[in-house]
């Protein structure tokens, strides 16, 4: 669920689409250099994208007795890195702003630094630290996963409270009321985008290994791999 | 049921329960308008905090009802799913198609190296058994 349109004064607007930008551009750089470097990922590409499509089309009832959708960032973001998720996460966006009333072109900037770029990153973050201490494949998915989604309306709860605080108890109170809206509603949701984005990893191992290994997400042994990988980037 | 599709479907139920608890439970019962969205929550707890907001932009376009933005939303789901299962049918038949190239070039090694065995020079048997080798 994004912020609607309008729904930001103009200064956040416009703060928010500023810090967005940057990223997008790196991404769309990131995209080009991927597909020019190899073509044959431009399938996989694709199907991460219609990942997050899928996923943020779903809403889904919560315990909070509200409705909300999964973002399908994750998977993307463990797949093909942070960078290009953030284009495909801005395409979801602009489909939802014009089609469908859902978010908003002034609210653009803020909904793709919440859904395309701090919950891929944070996503990212935790799958690269579990991988580390040698987690098991699927369990740094689901988690990567999870903490994406959740971490998305996370900061859309941040967004809200910086530009609504409450009169009387501030920032705080008014990130505790849209926090209560948003996140915990997410709570469950994200559990589901876990286990969702586990299923088609899954799929992914068993359909498209050479690609998963080209992609540095299986790993043959280990260490090596990791250690030449975080060499050639 | 292989184990592995067992672990597939295992997930998708529990995903199903996911979604479907919150209803059973009756978890929306205390709201006026259960299940709404929380876009919609968020929009109303604005205007609860300041009263005076007014929206300053509105949709380009928006949906003219209920039925035409639940089409949309479907559209968007069926363009995902429909990339997706592309994604994984293309996989599969690859996958197949290899296999059964493999299983066809090996009947024919099997075939090429008995009559092979037969003659005295059997040089298409040690063709084959190379190009064996080099495959494997």
């Amino acid at each position: 669920m994004h912020i609607a349109e309008g729904f930001l004064p103009p200064a956040h607007a416009i703060a928010w689409g500023v810090a967005s930008a940057p990223f997008v551009v790196h991404g769309v750089r990131s995209l080009t250099r991927e597909v020019r470097e190899h073509p044959e990922s431009t399938l996989l590409l694709g199907a991460s994208g219609a990942f997050t499509f899928v996923l943020s089309a779903l809403k889904l009832p919560s315990v909070t007795g509200s409705c909300s959708h999964p973002t399908g960032t994750g998977l993307g973001a463990i797949l093909f890195r942070p960078p290009i998720m953030a284009v495909l996460g801005t395409i979801t966006l602009l489909f939802q702003a014009l089609l469908l009333a859902h978010g908003g072109l002034t609210t653009l900037g803020a909904n793709v630094f919440s859904m395309a770029i701090a919950g891929p990153w944070a996503g990212y973050g935790i799958y690269r630290l579990l991988r580390r201490y040698d987690v098991p494949l699927m369990v740094t998915v689901f988690f990567g996963a999870f903490v994406a989604d959740l971490v998305t309306y996370c900061v859309t709860s941040v967004q809200l409270a910086l530009a609504f605080p409450d009169p009387s108890s501030g920032f705080l109170g008014a990130l505790g009321k849209f926090g209560s809206i948003f996140a915990v509603t997410q709570i469950p949701l994200a559990v589901s985008e876990g286990l969702l984005t586990v299923l088609v990893m899954r799929l992914l191992v068993q359909s498209s290994k050479g690609e998963l290994t080209r992609l540095g997400v299986l790993l043959s042994g280990r260490r090596n791999r990791t250690e030449t990988e975080a060499v050639a980037r | 049921m292989s184990r592995n599709t067992k672990v597939n479907v295992l997930l998708l139920l529990v995903v199903a329960a996911l979604a479907v608890l919150p209803l059973a439970l009756g978890l929306g019962d205390h709201k006026e308008e259960p299940f709404t969205g929380a876009d919609g929550e968020a929009e109303t707890a604005i205007t609860e905090i300041e009263p005076d907001y007014e929206p300053w932009f509105s949709p380009l376009y928006e949906p003219p009802s209920g039925e035409i933005e639940s089409g949309l939303f479907s559209l968007q789901a069926a363009l995902g799913a429909g990339v997706l299962a592309y994604y994984f049918g293309l996989r599969r038949g690859r996958r197949q198609g290899e296999q059964r190239a493999r299983e066809r070039d090996a009947e024919g090694a099997a075939g090429d190296a008995e009559s092979g065995a037969g003659d005295a020079e059997s040089v298409s048997g040690d063709a084959s058994e190379e190009s064996m080798a080099e495959r494997s």
